[in-house]
């Protein structure tokens, strides 16, 4: 039939699950709108092209159609964002007005005193709780060493001035004929109750809506005739229809306490100057603004900006490398095991996922002095005559004095690490391929590579695409593989130290942020913080892109 | 012609399939003891390792001149391994009662419960999750040193560390209860069940193995941690966990005397790990493949 110039149904399908670059072509399908930047080929045109051509083709829908439309869309969703922001805004101000407005005596009352509202049409709990609310706030804020005096003594934000107000220092006493520390004020602290202080002023602000708006919500049920709920429905309603406030309460304020709130500081600490020799007690820090920012900008040798590029670069280039090799060849042994003919799968499945089960800490460690010049592989790798003539004439005593070596080393290990996880994925997913494709593949000829390239490959790609983005992000900041292996050696001599800390090779991000805090003198927490701001960039940066990119945008509710 | 042609095709395929088959098995069943020996050579050669008597040094040969219990009388006896593990073992089972409570909470109510602010929700957490979590122990440590919870007492600390947050890492569960399917929670609905009674008597008995593979991560955490509890414990070994205490050991100063010894504490903890682990291997199986895939 081919040579009579018509292409079946089957072939095009066929045809055009070929390319490798075909995804790109699924997205502009969804992404781009009518009106086109190039010439678009339809489905025979893009088909007569040769790999060389679907492959600029692609390249050029990419960068003049793809990425364009991507940043419209960034662009479009921020001025939607802004305009909902307004939108929400006016709707608020117009209903806490027309609350007013046509509210009673009790409801007006209630926007001064909290709870009279709810008094009023007979819901007692509710009203004593907004109540008890108003009145601890007010206490707080006013009582001696209260939210106000917090507030006062931190100078929240002010560039140059110090957080907390009074210097310790020692001071001659009569007594002891001797110096003593008289205590001052503690920054840590004093930033600390000004930012519980400004969170509990936004739950005041908070409240105050909430209950306007149940004032609201009774006005219009009892013009309605109806009753409103009383205390006992609201406690029924926990186990019920408010039921989710009752599971999440616990563990929402776990994330509030350790989470949110030690980011929120951690982002300030990045304004300020905590360092060891400003940690707050025995000296105060003060808020400096956007200076550590400029330090950012310094690519001399030692410099932050150099130090941060080569460590991202290399942190870059792991996470890449440590999830790839790992997807894909987890998935290969998976495919292996799971081989028609394979006998005792259970077998082969837990030798593999033994090794998940001893701490990482045993394992990395006795591996890692396994391929030290004195343990069993690197005795032997070294007395190999290439290696060996490497190691000499380097100086290095072991392998892991190589910067390549270990940083290979690294990889390789981590892959060891890695695979019985992904093999455990990868089989439920194998599990769930429909057989028939298999079988129909197999009668239109196709060989296991084959339908491992067309089938296999791309249904794993499909399921797995939100996992390899998940592990990515792990692998960013993936502590114990470097740390325990490698601690970060060897020491980059380019870099020298930067942040307090002497810089090795195989530092990541996360492990020269731990370095700066506990392992140097200086203890630089406001470059901690501004690294670990930065990390956030990078990672949500990157996030963005793939869940745009992705193909596998799952639909939460197709299951079940 | 073309029918032939297509006769042929399958009958040489057919044909060659059995050969060709039991040659990709054969190879598939070399490289699978291959993996089988990489993988388990670390183990063998700690093990034998913790029983070399001869020296305590590193050595480049595995087997032992000499084997003897010398190295776990010594790691019971001189030092403070035993305290280090019940640290260890108590902060496992706290947390894995604590982290079971608030992981299954969120993730039900993520999974099963639509209500204003989800979305929102899952959003922040996405967002929280971007952070570096280690920065957060700067705050941490100082309110906890005020409050006593750091060095000797670092067990409690990090029991909080590892629970008060564990409700981020919500996702496996939430996928795990994605598959099971709405038309349950309906019929009970319909029959009058409040939520409360759907979760407790409609899910949850369906739930067995994410419940136990939830309460296994949790008991794995803190003897894997190093991280977060090197920076609480900061370096008191009465508040130690196994992990940061025997990480010194293998510092270039200290390796030549406590190599073979490290090695015997490897055993001790990998062992009762790997045991739990592996009797409930099944459903740490299930709920990776059931829950992380989809979640």
């Amino acid at each position: 039939m081919d040579e009579m110039g018509i292409v079946s149904r089957k072939d095009i399908v066929y045809h055009r699950r070929q390319c490798p670059f075909d995804f790109i072509r699924g997205f502009v399908y969804r992404l781009l709108p009518v009106r086109m930047i190039m010439k678009r080929l339809n489905d025979l045109e893009y088909l007569k092209l040769n790999k060389l051509q679907v492959l600029l083709y692609n390249l050029k829908l990419f960068f003049c159609a793809i990425l364009p439309q991507f940043f419209k869309n960034i662009g479009l969703s921020i001025l939607n964002f802004f305009k909902n922001c307004g939108l929400w805004v006016k709707n608020e101000v117009v209903d806490i007005v027309t609350t007013f407005t046509k509210g009673n005596w009790a409801v007006k009352l209630s926007f001064l005193f909290f709870g009279f509202g709810n008094f009023y049409y007979g819901q007692i709990l509710r009203g004593i709780l907004f109540l008890v609310f108003e009145i601890i706030f007010i206490g707080y804020m006013l009582i001696p060493s209260g939210g106000l005096y917090w507030l006062a003594k931190s100078n929240f934000l002010q560039t140059g001035k110090t957080v907390g107000t009074i210097q310790g220092r020692f001071e001659y006493n009569e007594l002891y004929d001797t110096d003593v520390w008289v205590q001052g004020d503690d920054s840590v602290k004093v930033m600390l109750y000004a930012l519980l202080t400004i969170i509990f002023i936004i739950a005041f602000i908070y409240t105050w809506r909430l209950q306007v708006k149940q004032c609201r919500i009774c006005m219009d049920i009892t013009a309605k005739g109806k009753k409103v709920k009383s205390g006992k429905d609201d406690m029924k309603s926990l186990l019920d229809d408010q039921f989710h406030k009752t599971l999440l309460s616990l563990p929402l304020f776990g994330i509030m306490a350790f989470t949110v709130l030690p980011i929120i500081y951690m982002v300030l600490v990045a304004f300020t100057s905590y360092d060891a020799a400003h940690d707050g007690y025995s000296n105060l820090f003060s808020w400096v603004g956007l200076e550590h920012f400029n330090e950012l900008m310094d690519f001399g040798k030692g410099g932050l900006g150099l130090a941060f590029g080569e460590i991202l670069s290399w942190t870059l280039m792991w996470a890449f490398f440590a999830t790839f090799t790992n997807y894909f060849l987890g998935m290969f042994v998976a495919i292996m095991i799971n081989k028609k003919g394979i006998k005792i799968k259970k077998f082969w499945r837990t030798v593999l996922v033994m090794t998940i089960a001893i701490p990482q800490f045993v394992s990395l460690l006795y591996v890692a002095k396994l391929f030290d010049s004195a343990g069993i592989i690197g005795k032997l790798l070294g007395q190999v005559p290439f290696v060996s003539e490497y190691l000499t004439s380097n100086n290095f005593i072991s392998l892991w004095d190589s910067p390549i070596v270990a940083k290979v080393l690294v990889i390789i290990i981590n892959i060891w690490v890695g695979i019985p996880y992904i093999m455990l994925m990868a089989t439920g997913i194998l599990m769930n391929i429909p057989q028939d494709l298999y079988e129909s593949s197999r009668i239109d000829g196709a060989s296991a590579w084959q339908q491992y390239s067309k089938i296999t490959l791309p249904y794993m790609m499909f399921v797995m695409g939100p996992y390899l983005l998940t592990s990515f992000v792990g692998n960013l900041n993936n502590f114990n593989v470097i740390y325990l292996l490698t601690t970060g050696n060897p020491l980059n001599t380019d870099i020298g130290t930067a942040g307090g800390v002497s810089v090795g090779h195989t530092d990541l991000l996360i492990t020269w942020l731990y370095k700066m805090t506990l392992n140097s003198p200086e203890s630089k927490y406001y470059l901690a913080s501004l690294i670990g701001i930065l990390v956030f960039v990078v990672v949500a940066v990157l996030s963005l892109i793939v869940y745009n990119v992705m193909p596998s945008t799952r639909n939460e509710e197709d299951y079940g | 012609m073309m029918k032939t042609n297509h006769d042929n095709r399958i009958r040489k395929t057919g044909m060659g399939a059995k050969a060709s088959r039991r040659l990709g098995n054969t190879i598939v069943y070399v490289i699978l003891v291959l993996i089988t020996a990489i993988w388990l050579f670390p183990f063998f050669g700690l093990v034998l390792e913790s029983f070399r008597v001869e020296t305590a040094m590193q050595q480049s040969y595995l087997w032992p001149k000499e084997f003897g219990w010398d190295n776990y009388i010594r790691l019971f006896k001189e030092t403070d391994f035993m305290l280090w593990f019940k640290n260890t073992a108590i902060m496992g089972v706290a947390t894995a009662v604590l982290q079971t409570f608030f992981v299954l909470s969120m993730s039900y109510v993520l999974s099963r419960l639509r209500f204003k602010g989800r979305k929102g929700l899952m959003n922040l957490m996405l967002i929280l999750g971007m952070f570096p979590g280690f920065l957060t122990m700067i705050l941490i440590y100082k309110v906890f040193t005020d409050l006593g919870l750091t060095m000797a007492m670092a067990p409690v600390g990090l029991i909080i560390v590892y629970c008060a947050s564990s409700g981020m890492g919500y996702y496996v569960s939430k996928g795990f209860f994605d598959t099971i399917p709405k038309s349950l929670d309906e019929a009970a609905r319909v029959d009058g069940a409040t939520r409360w009674q759907v979760f407790y008597k409609v899910i949850m008995p369906l739930s067995k193995p994410i419940v136990i593979y939830t309460i296994l991560m949790g008991f794995m955490a803190p003897w894997g941690d190093f991280m977060l509890a090197s920076y609480i414990i900061h370096e008191n070994s009465a508040g130690m966990n196994v992990a940061v205490g025997v990480f010194e050991w293998m510092s270039k100063t200290m390796v030549n005397e406590n190599y073979t010894m490290f090695c015997a504490a490897g055993v001790v903890v990998a062992l009762p790990v790997t045991l739990v682990f592996l009797m409930l291997q099944k459903y740490y199986v299930e709920g990776v493949t059931g829950g992380a895939v989809k979640g």
